[in-house]
């Protein structure tokens, strides 16, 4: 058995003859099927066994942007459950982006934030106002809402402004660390929340409590987004951009400077690393992310109010940064898309299931424990199963190694750059 | 405007002062364990809320016994304080056991996890139970010591309001000051107390020092829980009503009290416990009338939270907190 | 490594039981062909958190309407089925579940949800799929006001019901100056928003509208401000959970001046937390007296045969929901020869249902969806008993 796994590792043939016949069955059985969650689960679930087969990362690339942008939007397309299966792709898309953005902060720079919802409220909130007859209330030129065109133009804009914020919240907290960090983002979080909140009076802004209904959807050559199976498209697009910042980011300068600083400030600080531009940084570019997708989350929901952001949200995001794998991007992806579909399609098919076979008569369960309401502690359970038994996260993070010889050989002008990285410093992460 | 203030000041102060104490005690519990684990117990909150609902059992199997008007009711609530004590300390030092020992060398976020995992647990399994035994879980336990105390704050000065004290405030106080004296004693005067804060300063060395660590972080879950789920007792007796919900905004009010004075530092978790329940009433009951009617009760926790970071600002390792020189 | 291979091991499980099911999916599909005739109806509510009560009342409620309807229906020939599901009162789960009832063909209405907040962005969804949605609870005016098709409700709006709040304060409670508590929702600002506005018209001086945070269990705070106000009354836009408490400290400072508070106050729990404080207490509320009535004591009755459990004022909204909606299929089925309906069909003729007389409330939907028949009735509770004595009524 071993032996033919070790052979299996290293033929790529193998590899790639199960992989499509992989991809082949399971999307054979989502075109086919009219309503299968498990063969959606499953197809998404080739993405992870492309990750794990030894191709070249160019054609890992090319094979998952077919399977995403193809194969799973068409052989969904054939069944009733299609605009379901979108909408759970485009909430992962969601917090997959979410996610990698607090991986930033948390993961890569190690603050730990535990208001980082607050980013992604701004950005809805940013589109929500100015697509809705909101802005009106306080601002005198101009006429809103403004029409679903703009909604480009507010993705950059949400990306800015939740960056702003990001630094904004960034300058006061870089005087303080560790737990003090945490409790201090979460005030900032909840402060942020609670103003959206009341800031219906004295001059109406965000109407408070009551929301931001019929929000523009986005529009684009005339045609009006308003099916989950269309924000699909927009999410992956921006997810894929940040999937490649953040893949750049991490072996940048900055990328080192930030795991420089999560090990040992002080030692990095010597190391001529700027403490407070790396912070404030990692701070700023996580939060853009979210801002982009505060704005698709506004546009899709059509409706924004305060209570999408409340803190339990930072911590679910948190818990999928920790639960992948902190500062590994493919395990935070692999964490938050198994966390959001958790969440959302799973457990709700699990108790529809459950309340069938009762209200059938087949088991009986007490009306207290009837599973619609036990979707919290079966959470709960996952959770402490997940952190016992695999604590380092999902796919845990590894640092590229460099072969020093070849490098001082190869690149003699680069070598300034890489030089950090030489040091053999492969140890266990321990943040 | 400030008159009006002045009025009512003394209400104010008692009611702040109630609730600074039951954030007090459940901070104490934060502050514990962080100093000998550096770990925010996030299940705290959640052992708080079992607490006040094994005491409100209690209390409503005695009543439908009809022990309650036969024995005075501050011997039952002794009694049922003591009880409920030591049900929740078996409890922290069960999660403590099940959830926090395997990872105690695991990444230091890890255990945030199992934390935010057993507080769904517990809210669920109180939930269900509470559920399946009055149909409803939000429970109102037998209302005690309803008399009221007026004190008569107008003969002092004419410029404050008389204010109103239920029995149940007076005697929240005391135990709360009872617990905090008696564990602040604890841990300062004895043996025990010794070894945790040794365990607290140097876990590897204090084992050298023949402590046994897993003990004494046993106690210390042990003594924090007990502390928690006895003050659920007297906020069930205070309030009334309690849900399976209440330990998740409660816990995060301790645990920012607890970081205000301070995290690891006891006293320290005792004062900003208090400090930030006269802050919260204080400015629920004064900030429509000082902003004039722009910013209205409903900012009380952004005020409570602006004043936080601000004192973390200027004193980033909270108002008790020794400051901690790097080694590099 | 050990994980990769177990990982891998998983994987080819996986494979295998997904041929499995795509054969089972096939079969299915030819399945579906032949029991076609299942209907199912989809009840989203709040199941887990912190209104549950409600939303199992609403769940409960339905699901006994529903058990009733079984033998005419089938009788016509087709299977009804309850889906419940859990918005956990967060519009995210709302709309990711509204999009798997859209999925599910076999799904023809939609009884929900509790929280405005949640409708809102949900209704948009069946909206797309011409799903109705017969709303039993939510009274903020935009939930009908966007004029989608899909939406109705049987109750009573937010701009009806605190007008009728405030009429009853100033004219009959004589109240002069009035202080106001909302608990930041949009069910609560929307109704205290709602009452100032005419109370003010009505020449009442509001002297405070404060917010309290929803979850917490200490207004003391808020309450002092009454005392030093005065007020001659007090009005509270809000859930029983925090109302109930607020009415109970309230008393216990002093405060003897009377409470008046929405709908969202009419449930047991009120009297059972606030106990003999409730004296003096008024509410607005969108249910008749139930237990004056033959139906209701029935209802009332076989509620507590069925389900073990007392009726909150939610059940029967539930319950008079769900014959709304059955109604309104029945229209459509035999507007289409008994055949299976679509759903726009159904939705058409939901919205067309005229003078339905249900245990609560006579239900005629208007061109919008609102209910032509929703009045709002007043209570006062005299003593801690539930429900409370009917005083006052007041129709559209």
């Amino acid at each position: 058995m071993k032996a033919l796994w070790k052979k299996y590792k290293q033929n790529k043939l193998a590899q790639g003859i199960f992989l499509l016949i992989y991809i082949g069955v399971t999307s054979l059985s989502l075109f086919l099927a009219q309503k299968s969650v498990t063969a959606f689960l499953l197809l998404l679930a080739s993405l992870l066994l492309l990750y794990f087969t030894s191709f070249k990362n160019l054609t890992k690339w090319l094979i998952a942007g077919v399977v995403l942008v193809f194969l799973l939007p068409f052989t969904a397309s054939n069944g009733d459950g299609y605009q379901s299966y979108m909408e759970v792709a485009t909430l992962v898309g969601i917090y997959i982006s979410m996610a990698l953005g607090l991986n930033i902060v948390v993961g890569m720079a190690g603050l730990l934030d535990l208001g980082f919802i607050a980013f992604f409220a701004v950005g809805a909130y940013t589109y929500g106002i100015f697509a809705t007859a909101q802005a009106n209330n306080f601002m005198p030129f101009g006429h809103f809402p403004l029409s679903g065109e703009s909604f480009w133009i507010f993705i950059l804009l949400g990306c800015f402004v939740a960056a702003l914020f990001g630094v904004l919240l960034g300058i006061p907290v870089l005087r303080v660390k560790g737990d003090y960090l945490a409790i201090v983002t979460l005030g900032f979080g909840e402060i942020i929340r609670i103003i959206f909140n009341n800031l219906d009076r004295p001059l109406n802004i965000t109407n408070g409590a009551m929301g931001l209904s019929s929000v523009t959807p986005p529009r684009l050559f005339g045609m009006d987004f308003i099916y989950p199976s269309q924000f699909y498209y927009v999410v992956l697009v921006i997810l894929i951009f940040t999937i490649f910042t953040v893949l750049r980011f991490e072996h940048s300068k900055i990328g080192r400077s930030w795991k420089a600083v999560r090990e040992n400030e002080i030692a990095a600080q010597a190391m001529g690393v700027p403490l407070v531009k790396t912070k404030l940084m990692a701070f700023a570019i996580g939060a853009s992310f979210s801002g982009m997708m505060g704005v698709v989350f506004a546009a899709k929901q059509a409706f924004v109010d305060p209570t999408s952001f409340t803190l339990l949200e930072s911590i679910t995001i948190l818990v999928m940064v920790i639960l992948g794998g902190m500062g590994s991007v493919p395990g935070v992806i692999l964490g938050a898309a198994v966390m959001t579909i958790l969440n959302l399609q799973v457990l709700t098919e699990v108790t529809n299931w459950l309340n069938q076979l009762s209200t059938s008569g087949a088991i009986s369960i007490p009306d207290a424990l009837s599973p619609s309401k036990m979707q919290r502690m079966i959470f709960g359970l996952l959770l402490i199963l997940f952190a016992l038994y695999r604590p380092q996260g999902l796919l845990p993070a590894r640092n590229r190694k460099y072969n020093e010889k070849a490098l001082q050989k190869g690149s003699k002008g680069a070598a300034g750059e890489t030089i950090p990285e030489q040091s053999p410093i492969e140890k266990a992460q321990e943040v | 405007m400030f008159n009006e203030v002045l009025h009512t000041i003394p209400q104010v102060l008692i009611d702040g002062l109630t609730l600074g104490a039951v954030y007090a005690v459940i901070a104490i519990g934060y502050t514990m364990v962080y100093g000998i684990l550096e770990l925010i117990n996030f299940a705290h909150g959640e052992i708080f809320m079992s607490g006040a609902f094994i005491g409100t059992a209690i209390l409503l199997v005695l009543t439908g016994i009809g022990w309650v008007s036969s024995l005075p009711a501050i011997v039952m609530l002794i009694a049922v304080l003591l009880i409920t004590a030591v049900l929740t300390g078996f409890l922290g030092m069960g999660i403590e056991r099940v959830a926090y020992r395997p990872l105690r060398n695991a990444p230091r976020l890890i255990p945030l996890i199992t934390a935010i995992g057993i507080s769904f647990l517990l809210q669920d399994i109180v939930r269900f139970i509470a559920e399946l035994k009055k149909g409803n879980y939000i429970v109102t336990g037998p209302s005690l010591f309803t008399h009221q105390l007026s004190i008569k704050a107008s003969s002092v000065s004419s410029i404050f309001n008389d204010a109103t004290i239920k029995t149940s405030f007076v005697i929240v106080l005391v135990t709360a000051v009872i617990m905090m004296i008696g564990l602040d004693l604890f841990v300062n005067r004895t043996k025990w107390g010794m070894a945790m804060r040794a365990v607290a300063q140097d876990r590897e060395t204090a084992s050298l020092m023949t402590i046994n660590v897993n003990k004494v972080i046993s106690i210390t879950f042990f003594i924090g829980s007990a502390l928690g789920g006895a003050t659920g007792v007297l906020f069930a007796v205070q309030y009334g009503t309690i849900d399976p919900y209440i330990g998740f905004i409660l816990g995060l009010k301790a645990f920012t009290a607890a970081v205000l004075g301070g995290i690891g530092n006891i006293r320290g978790a005792m004062f900003g416990g208090l400090l930030l329940g006269l802050l919260e009433m204080f400015a629920s009951a004064n900030l429509t009338l000082l902003s004039h009617g722009i910013f209205g009760a409903e900012y009380k926790d952004v005020f409570a939270f602006i004043i936080l970071i601000l004192v973390l600002l200027f004193k980033p390792e909270g108002l008790f907190g020794k400051p901690v020189t790097e080694k590099v | 490594m050990r994980l990769k291979k177990s990982l891998a091991l998983l994987l080819t499980g996986g494979l295998a039981a997904s041929i499995f099911l795509a054969g089972c999916g096939s079969k299915s599909g030819d399945d579906g062909k032949s029991s076609a005739k299942v209907i199912k109806i989809a009840t989203q509510t709040p199941l887990s958190g912190g209104s549950a009560t409600i939303g199992e009342a609403i769940k409960l409620g339905a699901q006994m309407k529903l058990d009733e309807e079984k033998k005419k229906f089938k009788e016509l020939g087709f299977d009804l089925r309850l889906v419940p599901y859990d918005d956990q009162g967060d519009p995210k789960k709302g709309v990711a579940n509204a999009q798997i009832i859209g999925a599910d063909k076999s799904i023809l209405a939609v009884v929900g949800h509790f929280n405005s907040g949640v409708a809102i962005p949900s209704s948009e969804v069946y909206e797309k799929y011409a799903i109705p949605m017969v709303s039993p609870a939510n009274s903020a005016v935009e939930v009908t006001s966007r004029g989608l098709k899909t939406v109705n409700r049987i109750v009573a709006r937010d701009d009806f019901q605190g007008p009728a709040g405030a009429e009853f304060a100033v004219n009959t409670l004589k109240a002069k100056k009035i202080f106001i508590i909302q608990d930041k929702t949009a069910y609560g600002t929307g109704l205290a928003e709602a009452f100032k506005k005419s109370a003010e018209e009505k020449g009442a001086e509001i002297l405070g509208f404060e917010g309290i945070t929803v979850g917490e269990k200490d207004f003391n705070g808020v309450l002092n401000q009454v005392v030093s106000k005065k007020p001659d009354l007090v009005y509270f836009g809000g859930i029983y959970a925090e109302g109930g408490l607020i009415i109970k400290q309230a008393r216990e400072k002093g405060i003897k001046v009377p409470f008046l508070g929405g709908d969202g106050l009419d449930a047991s729990t009120l009297v059972e937390i606030a106990g003999d404080a409730i004296k003096d207490t008024y509410i607005t509320s969108l249910a008749g007296d139930s237990t004056k009535s033959e139906e209701g004591k029935k209802f009332k009755e076989s509620y507590k045969a069925k389900f073990n459990k007392d009726t909150e004022s939610y059940s029967v909204y539930g319950y008079d929901t769900m014959g709304v909606v059955l109604k309104g299929i029945e229209d459509a089925i035999k507007a289409n020869d008994n055949k299976m309906p679509a759903r726009a069909q159904v939705r058409d003729a939901v919205r067309g249902v005229k003078d339905y007389q249900g245990v609560l409330t006579k239900v005629s939907f208007d061109d919008i969806g609102d209910n032509n028949f929703a009045k709002v009735f007043i209570y006062s509770f005299k003593e801690a008993k539930y429900p409370a004595e009917l005083v006052g009524e007041v129709s559209k």
